[in-house]
């Protein structure tokens, strides 16, 4: 009964994760389809505790179970709701890296588990295929575990850039050791030492680090994606493990669609996967050319009164948001801006590029918060075509996402990937910090044309001395 | 040879599971819009929290006496549900914001 009990909770956990994850892909049924494989999971966790049996034997250690889980959610709620919408990306990360450590925690348990009973069970030797969920689920959670580590690192600006030469030619050998050394870890069942095991552990971890560290900030969000579907494998091959057939779908489907979505990413900025993996972006050479090319160049600044003369006196202001405006908080103002330029007749609208910010849809969800009705939000391509007859283009602390390097620069490591074609508008007026490069680390030769002004400040501070300027003209 | 295959044999239904699942987990996502990029990686970032469910196992079969298997189970068990609970917020404080223009 309990069992048969405990299958049936399996079977609506599978079920409601796959519902889950396709009502997430439509932006009406998405937030119902979280609540759904919350539910799904909330019914196998609870049916695992109080139902699961191995050989007529019941789980135990009620106390230390449900203490974890207390401790974890308590955790793990006031994070998730204290953590400001800009540093989402980061927290993600950060509980892609905890299901990893999990995962690979499990492998380490199970081993020594084995390892003292002589890797024997039930009188004969382990099977060759439990030898493998192990080190599966040890080597790719390991690997998730530090490589989110570190990609949270990177996002909340602790951990910086990273890459030598030779880099990449190391983190082949150190993966090239990884499965070698788990061949032999899963042909030598029953004379593998504690040592070879926790080899395996530090080179994995190693790997996991290595292959964070070199990539650019930018490309975080991909690079989450694919631990993201490494972590699903994990706990996938803990569904071997315990031939448990919600761990097993709901790991394989994550690798599955996160793989997927990884790619999808990837095309959203026109570059392969291979591309962020391998070719450090804005890396050396590529840089150096282009400082050299528009180190000639001139900009010049805008007054924020002439700012909002240009304005206010638009027919139609195009607002290109981008990491800046996220990092000062500047949603709200903007809103407050597009109002005031409305209550004007201006026509203002957002244009949104699929990458703007630190991850894809991240504006969307930013500029939702402020209350900016959906349809004021411009995809790229119409938003390309609304530029030719836009007058002002407002850039808030966007950069790499309106480089027209991007098109005519072929040696430029962002070459190809789409922009926003803000050129074609009369003025454009752009808001930044300074004149730093952004995130991809190469110079921006948008700031140098005739037709570009430099509105300098935090986008709050800026965009609030530009609203009272506005409401005095 | 007849080791794989024997393997194959054995565990012919968690293939097809595997298998299926990956069709599937293809398949579902297939049409994203790229707004629901973030939040829906941070929702599948919460359902493979499933691998608690290993972690609550390896809990419940600890030895009372095993404090290496006690302790490494806890951390797990904490670290999972870290992953889910956590995974399940956040994705829905994304998600929130996107119902309010309605």
């Amino acid at each position: 009964m309990g069992l048969s009990l405990l299958t049936i909770a399996y079977l609506i956990g599978s079920v409601t994760f796959i519902l889950g994850l396709k009502m997430l892909s439509h932006p009406a049924d998405a937030r119902k389809g979280n609540l759904i494989a919350a539910a799904g999971m909330a019914i196998s966790i609870f049916a695992t505790i109080f139902l699961y049996e191995t050989n007529g034997q019941k789980l135990g250690n009620y106390a230390w179970i449900f203490g974890g889980l207390v401790i974890g959610s308590i955790i793990g709620t006031i994070s998730a709701k204290k953590v400001k919408m800009t540093s989402m990306p980061e927290m993600v990360s950060l509980f892609n890296g905890m299901g990893g450590a999990c995962a690979a925690l499990i492998a380490i348990v199970e081993f020594h588990h084995l390892s003292s009973r002589g890797f024997m069970a039930n009188g004969e030797p382990v099977a060759t295929s439990t030898m493998i969920s192990i080190i599966l689920g040890l080597i790719i959670g390991t690997v998730s575990f530090a490589g989110s580590m570190v990609a949270w690192g990177k996002l909340n600006g602790k951990v910086k850039d990273l890459s030598f030469k030779g880099q990449h030619l190391i983190n082949i050998i150190v993966l090239l050791v990884i499965f070698g050394m788990a061949l032999y870890f899963i042909y030598s069942a029953g004379v593998v030492s504690d040592r070879t095991f926790y080899f395996i552990l530090t080179m994995a971890f190693l790997y996991g680090v290595m292959f964070v560290l070199p990539i650019g900030g930018a490309d975080m969000p991909v690079v989450i994606s694919l631990l993201n579907s490494f972590t699903g494998v994990a706990a996938a091959s803990g569904g071997f493990l315990y031939n448990n057939p919600v761990m097993l779908t709901g790991g394989i489907l994550v690798g599955a669609a996160g793989t997927l979505l990884t790619l999808l990413m990837c095309k959203a900025m026109n570059r392969s996967v291979q591309n962020v993996l391998i070719g450090s972006f804005g890396g050396g050479a590529a840089v150096a050319s282009a400082q050299q090319k528009s180190g000639a160049g001139s900009y010049k600044e805008i007054s924020l009164s002439d700012a909002a003369m240009v304005m206010s006196y638009a027919n139609k202001v195009l607002i290109v948001p981008g990491y800046g405006l996220a990092v000062a908080q500047a949603q709200h103002t903007c809103h407050d801006l597009e109002k005031v330029l409305e209550s004007k007749g201006v026509d203002v609208k957002y244009a949104i590029h699929p990458v703007a910010g630190r991850m894809p849809g991240h504006m969307n969800v930013l500029l939702a918060e402020a209350d900016v009705s959906y349809d004021k939000l411009l995809e790229m391509d119409l938003a390309n075509e609304e530029f030719k007859t836009a007058d002002v283009v407002l850039i808030l602390g966007a950069n790499d996402v309106v480089n027209p390097a991007a098109k005519n620069d072929p040696s430029s490591p962002i070459y190809g990937m789409p922009i926003l074609e803000v050129e074609e508008a009369k003025t454009v007026i752009v808001n930044k910090r300074s004149m730093k490069p952004g995130y991809a680390g190469i110079e921006n030769e948008l700031f140098f044309k005739p037709k570009t002004s430099m509105l300098f400040g935090d986008a709050k501070k800026a965009l609030q001395d530009l609203l009272a300027e506005i409401k005095n003209v | 040879m007849n080791q794989i295959l024997l393997w194959i044999q054995e565990h012919q239904q968690a293939i097809y599971i595997v298998i299926l699942s990956i069709f599937l987990g293809i398949e579902v996502i297939g049409r994203v819009p790229s707004v629901l990029h973030t939040p829906l990686m941070s929702g599948a970032n919460a359902i493979h929290g499933v691998v608690i469910i290993g972690a609550i196992i390896v809990m419940g079969q600890a030895e009372h006496n095993n404090y290496l298997a006690l302790i490494l189970g806890f951390l797990a068990v904490v670290l999972g549900t870290l992953n889910v609970v956590g995974g399940f917020v956040v994705t829905d404080r994304m998600l929130e914001m996107f119902k309010k223009k309605k």
